[in-house]
């Protein structure tokens, strides 16, 4: 009896999310997309690392944080550019994107230095 | 290796014993076959001549004294030169006179007429000269052109004059001058005067005052007087000052005085009482040096030598011995040479040993044997040792006298002359015994005689309470107990350490007590196997020998903490040296690797996602509608693309090639460009939808 109705909910509180989800603009969705791709390929190397070892820590690092901090930097970007975000509301998208393209580079140059 | 080093010791133990003696007696040798080899190999004539004429001179007289007949392959070029300088009117007096000398030994061809030019002027500078050695190769040259040709006239008309200028130069004590303007005086420079004196006197000799010729023989006694002699007996004459001709060592200017006198000698007829004992004690001076070491000391010794030999009065007589070591068991006779200075003949004499003089005492033993002369060998032999002789070192006193009563007139001998002696034998060794006493109680643990004539090998057992004791007796082949240099005993422990013992003598017999009680600190207190070793040894003694007797076990208490450890022992020069061990390094072991294939793999689920994205978008129908369309905006949106690209490509390099600075470089100036490209791109979309808001 308690698991059918756990599961019920489950599946409910499942729907419910998708369908709220659905309602999101197409922009913002592109920037989920992009840092679900990063978390993927973060998780990807923690696995291949987990499986040979961390002999030369520094490049797992390095790849790690890339990932790690595109997709900080995409969430940052999120923020910024939801019109439903009252903070940002004088804050023009294509600067936040600016931004955004800018700490990227600076955080890939950092990255291919570290990656030895 | 330790015999060896043992008879080198009794070896030079015997050379020191003797020269010891050398305090009053003394061996001089005449001239042997050594000095003819010894000319030749110092007058080897380099690059087709011996030098300057004057060394030629002294090569040629040093071969002609020892009667080296070497066919002179420089025969033809030495007779060029001496015709050369003969005849050069730009030759001194001193070329002229050297050019002569060569001559009258080769006798090159020369022409009379040259002679009577060369005389003429030797003359000529007689007048002028007021200089020592001026007058030296005018004179001489005079007299070596009477002995080589008999055309020219060498008759001297004012020898009166010459004579008192030269003597005029001469000083009180004997030596002369140089010249009248240098104080120093020299003996080299008065044998000098003496020879062109005696030259003067026979070119001349019914002109010179004869009164002048008395007043040089006392000037000749009073040169004699300041002789200086050594222990030995020989005397020489030694320069005290350094003139401007350089130092004359004693070798040359006793030769020269000896030239000097030897010639006037010659000269004179009237008798000259030259002092015997020192005439004697030169030829020993110039025997003494034995083979000197440049050719000019040969030259020296041996030009003197054969004055003296063919000297008019005077002679020396030489005892010399043809082996001064006598073996008592190979009865050895002992046999006596008498000869001139230069090896020749002597005159019919007798030898007779007067005294025997032992070594450390003053007391004598009168002999006075005559010794029997052998003519085929022309020695003297002493046929019986005298019966109570025993070995020993001894000096021997001989005396030679003459049988013709002419000949003690004109030779020398010297009176006694006292010569070293060293008479050997076998030394007989009894009564060895070696024993292990208690040392309380003095018993005897372990006795053993040994007989040193064979092989020994004794095993001895002793602790550091008992007493180790050597004795034996030594006697001499007259049945006398015999006192060695050297009797030591020698213990050697097993690890290389040595101590060596002095065994003492009590007059009758030797004998040596070790108390180990005592001897354990000098020991080091290492117990262990000693091996024994005994030596004895003597200049006198034939039977010297260093044995092994055989060995002791010693048991000494244990080494204290503050005990004295024995002193390292040479270490095997190989194993200090050599190679050593080889060393196995330990390397760090490398990092394991993951396999390829999984890293391939991997490499290909980590692009998985990047495809996932581009499906999402597609799944989302992403569109490009905002790309703007004009083309000033076109443009810059493509550079911005193009700038994005560029940058992430420099990256790359980055990665693959590049260090940092250059990357830093290269990224300022595309990050200005993709600033600015940004800039007017992303101001372009904005205004873009602010027209579209506002409308």
């Amino acid at each position: 009896m308690g698991r059918s109705t756990t599961s019920k909910d489950a599946q409910a509180l499942f729907h419910s999310f998708y369908s709220a989800y659905a309602a999101t603009p197409t922009n913002l969705k592109i920037i989920d997309l992009y840092m679900l791709f990063a978390v993927l390929t973060a998780v990807i190397q923690v696995v291949y690392m987990a499986i040979v070892g961390s002999f030369p820590f520094n490049s797992f690092l390095s790849g790690v944080l890339s990932c790690v901090g595109t997709a900080v930097l995409a969430v940052c970007l999120r923020i910024q550019v939801n019109k439903e975000n009252k903070e940002f509301k004088d804050l023009p998208p294509e600067r936040a994107f600016a931004d955004f393209a800018l700490c990227n580079l600076v955080l890939h140059l950092v990255i291919m230095n570290f990656l030895g | 290796m330790a015999r060896k080093s043992g008879f080198l010791v009794l070896a030079s133990v015997l050379v020191a014993s003797i020269a010891s003696f050398c305090g009053s007696a003394a061996i001089f040798n005449p001239i042997s076959d050594a000095h003819r080899s010894a000319a030749l190999e110092l007058f080897s004539p380099s690059d087709g001549s011996f030098g300057s004429l004057e060394e030629t001179y002294e090569a040629l007289r040093t071969f002609e004294v020892l009667g080296i007949e070497k066919e002179l392959v420089i025969r033809t070029s030495v007779c060029a030169s001496v015709s050369e300088t003969l005849l050069s009117s730009l030759s001194t007096l001193k070329d002229l006179f050297q050019a002569l000398r060569v001559n009258g030994i080769l006798k090159c061809e020369l022409n009379d007429k040259a002679f009577v030019e060369i005389a003429s002027r030797f003359k000529d500078s007689l007048n002028a000269a007021n200089l020592l050695l001026d007058f030296y190769h005018s004179i001489g040259g005079l007299m070596l052109i009477k002995d080589q040709t008999s055309e020219v006239d060498v008759h001297l008309g004012d020898a009166d004059r010459v004579f008192r200028s030269i003597k005029a130069l001469s000083q009180s004590d004997g030596k002369w001058r140089y010249s009248s303007n240098n104080p120093e005086s020299s003996s080299y420079a008065a044998g000098i005067a003496l020879e062109t004196l005696a030259g003067l006197v026979s070119l001349a000799s019914s002109e010179i005052d004869h009164s002048l010729i008395a007043i040089l023989k006392n000037d000749i006694m009073k040169l004699f007087d300041g002789v200086e002699r050594y222990d030995d007996g020989a005397c020489y004459f030694d320069e005290k000052f350094v003139d401007a001709h350089g130092h004359q060592d004693p070798l040359s200017a006793s030769s020269s005085v000896v030239r000097g006198i030897t010639a006037f000698a010659s000269a004179t007829e009237e008798s000259l009482n030259f002092p015997g004992d020192k005439i004697l004690g030169l030829a020993k001076f110039f025997l003494g040096v034995e083979i000197p070491g440049c050719a000019k000391d040969l030259y020296h010794q041996i030009d003197a030598l054969a004055c003296l030999e063919n000297s008019r009065v005077s002679v020396p007589l030489i005892l010399s011995l043809p082996a001064t070591v006598l073996s008592v068991s190979r009865k050895d006779q002992l046999k006596v040479r008498v000869n001139t200075v230069l090896g020749s003949a002597a005159p019919p004499l007798s030898v007779k040993l007067m005294q025997i003089f032992s070594s450390g005492s003053k007391d004598a033993s009168v002999i006075d044997q005559e010794l029997k002369f052998d003519p085929e060998h022309a020695v003297h032999v002493l046929e019986n040792l005298p019966n109570n002789i025993d070995v020993g070192k001894y000096i021997f006193s001989f005396e030679i006298s003459l049988q013709d009563p002419e000949h003690k007139k004109r030779y020398i001998t010297g009176g006694r002359t006292k010569v070293p002696i060293c008479i050997t034998g076998v030394i007989e060794v009894k009564n060895v015994e070696i024993a292990v006493l208690d040392s309380d109680i003095g018993s005897i643990e372990m006795q053993k005689k040994l007989d040193l004539s064979g092989e020994n090998d004794v095993a001895l057992l002793a602790n550091h309470l008992q007493k180790l004791r050597l004795s034996f007796q030594l006697s001499t082949p007259s049945r006398k107990a015999f006192k060695p240099h050297q009797a030591f005993l020698k213990l050697r422990h097993e690890s290389g350490v040595e101590h060596i013992f002095v065994v003492g003598n009590s007059g009758k017999k030797f004998e040596l007590i070790l108390d180990f009680l005592g001897l354990v600190e000098k020991f080091f207190y290492l117990s262990g196997k000693y091996d024994i070793q005994l030596t004895v040894g003597d200049s006198v003694m034939e039977n010297s020998f260093l044995r092994p007797l055989g060995h002791v076990e010693l048991d000494l208490p244990d080494a204290p903490e503050k005990a004295a450890r024995p002193p390292p022992q040479p270490v095997d020069s190989y194993s200090r040296y050599g190679p050593k061990t080889e060393i196995a390094h330990i390397f760090r072991a490398p990092e394991k690797r993951p396999p390829r294939e999984l890293s391939l793999a991997f490499l290909g689920l980590v692009l998985l996602p990047f495809f996932g994205f581009l499906a999402g978008l597609l799944y989302l129908r992403v569109n490009l509608k905002n790309l703007p369309r004009s083309t000033v905006p076109a443009t810059f949106a493509f550079l911005f693309h193009l700038g994005i690209a560029s940058v992430l490509l420099l990256y790359a390099l980055f990665w693959f090639k590049l260090d940092l600075f250059t990357t830093l470089k290269a990224l300022g100036f595309l990050g200005i460009f993709l600033m600015f490209v940004g800039h007017r791109t992303l101001s372009h979309l904005a205004s873009v939808s602010a027209k579209l808001k506002s409308a």
